[in-house]
Parts: structure tokens; sequence; C-alpha cells
């Protein structure tokens, strides 16, 4: 590898895995990353690259699930996912002691809110796992945090005990009702927002969740982060192919901004859903109306503090 | 190793201290990747497209990855020619590194306007004329599929700029030395080859095409032999003209490959995506290869290749 200069802040690192384990379907498994973990935040990601298959060449970007930066397992990070196509397979045969080419801290992180203290943190399926480590660092900071985990069943259910400790109330929410209550974490949403007095609400999981979360929480004028998924091949901000469609600040136009650069964090009520995910193939000409947010967003400004 | 290897090479009076570029819509203008790479270890860099308006590109999905290859359709996004000369010209001029300007655009005019935007921009050593980007509205857009139309362009950009001005054409023509001899008569210092291939992929799971924009540019190792090919047919017929050489190049030995096919210089692309030190592990890469074989330069490498076939068997003939 060639000799880092002094200015780089995302590390390519060779790192000897520490464990692989389950979590229901969802596998998880621990780098020894000790540069990296020491400057991720929560909402960023790594990059992998998966050597299993020669044919497939572009790396993997697992959100961070867990960076301990200090303790007995300093610079350790965790990640979580499921073996779906021929990457992640290759990664979920992986055995503790091999070896993984890592590229990060990316992305922007999430943000913490400056004044209010009680935060709903929304996850769905293993899309939830950076909100254990968001939840660590809202509690370092004083605030309350509650959450919702959904997923299709309990064995898609990402660490519902984990959350029950970290956070002050957890609601489960499950689409066959094998556990918890029989929904979508937006079913429960509305009762956990007015039980919890809810300030702020943070959200990971599949995109259209993100897009039910996002619209419930503009309509009610309550600020949200969410972390948004797109295709993404270097991450690092050069090819342009993670971008979703993003309403300007003042509300005058919007923009295809990258996920790996600009987000993945979002605004909620910034995020143009209806163009990124619904009108795929009938791209729209102008926002909807009502959804310019210099007049309808639910976040004032200086609400959020970035770190 | 008893001679010494110099990686620095010259395209016809364009220095450079390594034969590796970073490749145009692959490296940003360089300042992303300074955030995981030291720039003074990259030969050049070729920034990604502008054009004259700012333009938000296509819909995602833009990218899927593909048999040894990725394909993407982004549409040409970029900030606008006034925006890149604030920002990125900015980040040129301190950067060090020199820098081809990438420039695109419907028609002649509009890049001879963009041209005449980018020229003065410090730490620019020459201008890319992307005219052969597959992901434009109509096919017509894609000047590098005609010999004078690519022509058109290369001469419309010469008399409006004194810097240097490659062609980047397409493999995706029936004779490309044609459309490279072309270019070069109405101009062109040099030479691009090759940019993305034409092509699609298919979601049998939801009976969509994978990208929103059906078919996108094909890149990566994959296309690798069609560089190679179109390299050595154009350098054959035209030795004096400098090449920089690119399309799949991820290690040293591909880039050798090229320079042996007769690039003067190589340009890596999507390999960046996963290997983001790729540019500058493959010229450390070119110069053990050379100091192995008592060689001193990259351009003891260039058109080297043993080969036999004449310049006019390698151009296809009609009928």
């Amino acid at each position: 590898m060639p000799d880092r200069g002094r200015d780089e802040a995302v590390i390519r690192q060779k790192c000897e895995v520490l464990s692989a384990k389950r979590a229901g379907v969802y596998h998880t498994i621990t780098i020894v990353a000790p540069d990296i973990a020491d400057r991720a935040r929560p909402g960023q990601f790594v990059q992998v690259l998966v050597p299993g298959g020669r044919e497939y060449l572009l790396r993997r970007p697992f959100s961070i699930h867990q960076a301990s930066r200090k303790g007995g397992w300093a610079g350790t990070l965790e990640f979580a996912f499921l073996a779906l196509g021929p990457g992640t397979t290759w990664l979920s045969e992986i055995q503790p002691h091999d070896v993984l080419d890592v590229v990060g801290p990316l992305g922007k992180p999430f943000p913490y809110p400056r004044d209010m203290t009680n935060c709903l943190l929304v996850g769905g399926g293993y899309g939830a796992a950076p909100l254990y480590f968001l939840a660590q660092e809202l509690r370092a900071r004083g605030k309350r945090v509650d959450m919702v985990i959904g997923a299709r069943n309990q064995a898609r259910l990402f660490k519902p005990v984990e959350a029950k400790r970290l956070s002050q109330t957890v609601v489960l929410a499950t689409e066959d009702g094998s556990v918890g209550d029989r929904g979508r974490v937006t079913d429960v949403l509305p009762g956990m927002v007015s039980r919890c007095n809810t300030q702020v609400v943070y959200g990971c999981g599949p995109n259209d969740m993100l897009r039910a979360v996002a619209e419930y929480c503009s309509a009610h004028r309550i600020p949200s982060q969410v972390a948004v998924e797109e295709l993404m091949a270097c991450g690092l901000g050069v090819c342009w192919t993670c971008v979703v469609p993003v309403i300007r600040p003042n509300g005058s136009g919007w923009d295809h901004l990258r996920s790996c650069m600009e987000g993945p964090v979002f605004s909620g009520s910034r995020v143009w859903w209806e163009r990124w995910l619904g009108g795929r193939t009938e791209p729209l000409a102008t926002p909807p109306h009502g959804f310019r947010i210099d007049d309808g967003d639910a976040t004032p400004p200086g609400t959020w503090r970035a770190e | 190793m008893a001679r010494r290897v110099t990686l620095a090479v010259d395209l016809d009076g364009i220095r450079l201290p390594t034969p590796v570029l970073g490749a145009s819509g692959c490296f940003g203008s360089g300042q992303e990747m300074a955030e995981v790479l030291d720039l003074r270890q990259v030969g050049g860099i070729v920034t990604k497209s502008v054009t004259l308006a700012p333009v938000r590109g296509l819909a995602t999905p833009r990218m899927v990855e593909t048999a040894s290859g990725m394909l993407n359709a982004i549409g040409l996004q970029n900030p606008g020619v006034q925006e890149f000369v604030r920002k990125d010209g900015a980040f040129i001029a301190r950067s060090g590194v020199p820098t081809f300007v990438s420039i695109a655009g419907k028609t002649v005019e509009e890049f001879a306007e963009v041209a005449a935007h980018v020229r003065d921009v410090p730490g620019v050593v020459g201008i890319e004329a992307n005219i052969s980007c597959p992901n434009v509205a109509r096919r017509n857009q894609v000047f590098a599929c005609d010999p004078d139309a690519a022509a058109d362009v290369v001469g419309a950009v010469v008399r409006i700029t004194s810097v240097p001005v490659f062609a980047k054409l397409t493999a995706d023509v029936t004779d490309i030395v044609a459309v490279a001899r072309e270019c070069v008569r109405a101009g062109a210092h040099g030479l691009s080859l090759i940019n993305t291939l034409l092509g699609m992929a298919v979601d049998a799971e939801t009976f969509r095409p994978a990208l929103a924009a059906v078919t996108g540019g094909l890149s990566g190792p994959a296309i690798k032999p069609v560089a190679l090919r179109c390299v050595f047919q154009v350098s054959q017929a035209l030795p004096e003209v400098p090449i920089i050489g690119m399309g799949g190049i991820r290690s040293a030995t591909d880039a050798v490959e090229f320079l042996l096919a007769g690039a003067s210089a190589v340009a890596v692309g999507t390999a960046n995506f996963f290997n983001p030190h790729a540019t500058v592990e493959i010229a450390q890469g070119v110069g053990r290869f050379l100091a192995d074989r008592g060689l001193s330069s990259p351009a003891d490498l260039r058109g080297r290749l043993a080969a036999k076939a004449e310049a006019e068997d390698l151009v296809p003939r009609g009928g």
C-alpha cells in the first residue's frame, strides 16, 4: 500500500476478524480496525472487499453496528448483514483470524440534538444495526433513548435484547405477530411518540419504511434523521451512483446528493421520497405540492448539532 | 538495480510524474480521493466531465455490478462549468497534480464554450473532450460515433485554446482508426482510449432493466481486451500520437500491457472504486516491472509488442 499522507481521513486497513456470529437470520462480524474504529461515528459505514467471487469486484457497504474506542475491546468494529448475494454469502463463511480489506469510516454521521432530549430510534430488519451505536452515543450525552424495532418475523428482528438494554422503553413489531406487536413500525410509531414524549426521531432500515417514518414525522412536525441506502460503487464520493434527490434547505429546488458523502444520513423532511422511490420510471418535473420545506419543514434552524 | 528507473512520462510536451492517471468520472477532481490517498503520488487526474450548465443527471438505480465489471448511467451529473472553475478549479490550482479537465456538451458550440472557461485554470495541463459518453439523451450526441462530427468538436475546442486537447473515443464504432485520424487531423494533441461500452442488464425478478436509464456504460476488467485492441489499432495507424489507454486496468501488469500495445500513459477508472490506492500501487508496480527487466522508463515499453500484423490488416474493411 502507498504511504499515507498527513491529511487522509479515510483509512484502508487489512483487518483481522475477531469474531463472526449469528444474530437471528443475520450475521455479524467484529474486526480489529483501530484506526477506523477510532474515527467512526454512528451512521457512518465501511466498504468491505469480498474477494470470494472474482467475478464480483466492488466492495460491499455496511453500516457500523458498533465501534469500541475504549475498554477491553478497544479498536474493534462490528457490522451486520444478511447473506443474500455472492458477496455477502462469501462473508457469511468468514472465520476468526481471517483478514478483511476494509475502507472507512465513510459518510456523514447522525447529528445529535442540541437542546431536545427525548430521542426515538426506529429500525427495520438488520437496517437497525447502527441504531445501537447511536443509542450509546446519545445516552452518553444525557439524552433519553426509546426504540422501535420491527421486522417481518421474530427471526428477522435484530438484537431485541440489546435494544431493551439500551433504551428506556422498547416496542417490538413483527408483521406476522410472532413477537411484540403485530404490524409495521409505523403502526406503533404514533403511540410511542406520545407515550415517550418524543422530540426527535432517528430511522434506519428499508427505504420504504424510512419514507413512512419521515412522512409521519413531517406531518407531525417532529425533526427526523434517516440513514438511506442506494446502490453504490465507490463509497468515496467519486462515482456518483448513490445519489438521492434532496430538497434544498430554502426549498428553492433539489439536488441529487451522494449518499456516501452528503449522506447516508439525511433530514427525513428533505428527502424527495416520491421522486426517489415512487416514480423511478416516470420522473416528476417539480416537487409535489405541500412538500416544500421552506414553509413546511419540521426542523427549526439550530435543531441539530454537528460533532 | 544497475539502472535508475524513472516513472515520468512525456505525452509530447505534457510531463507526468508517473504514467498512471485517475480516469474521468472515477476520481472526481482529486478532492475526495485526497481523503484516502496522497495525490502527490498520482501521475495525473482526468476530472469528471463538466458541461456548460449544471446537470442533475439520471434517476437511480444508476449502477449495477456485472460479471467482472459494472454498468453505470449517471448522465453527466455536474455543477456546471462556472461552479466547477470556482470550486474544482481552486482545488486543481493548489493540488499540484497535472490535471486534464474533461469537457462535454450537446453541441459543438457548447464544447468550445466550456473549453474557454477551463483553459486558464492553473494546473490544467490538458483538456479531454468527452465526445463518447454513452449516457446521453440521443445517440447523435455521441460525436465519436462519426469521424466528421468528432473532428468538428475537436476543431472547435482546439481553435479556442492553446491547452493540448485529447479526444476521448468509443470502441462502439466500426472503425475507431478512422475517427482517431479525423480527430488528429482536426488538431487533437492526443487520444484517450476508450470510454465505457454501451450495455444493459436485466433484473429477471422484477422484469425490469437493472438501470433506471435502461442502458449504461460498461466498465471494469470485462472491457480490457476491447480497450487493448483499440489502443493497438490506433497506435499502429498513428504512431506519433500520444495515447492515454484505459479500460479495465486494475494491476501493474494490465498497465504494462497497454503500454506495450502503444499507450504512452494509462488511466485507471473502475479499479479506484474497489481499491482506492490503485493509481499509486499500479505505478509502483510498473516501476518494479521496469527495474526487474533492466528498463529505465515506461517509454521503453511503448509499442514494444512483438506483433506481426500490419496496420492495414487491423482496420476493418467494408463489405
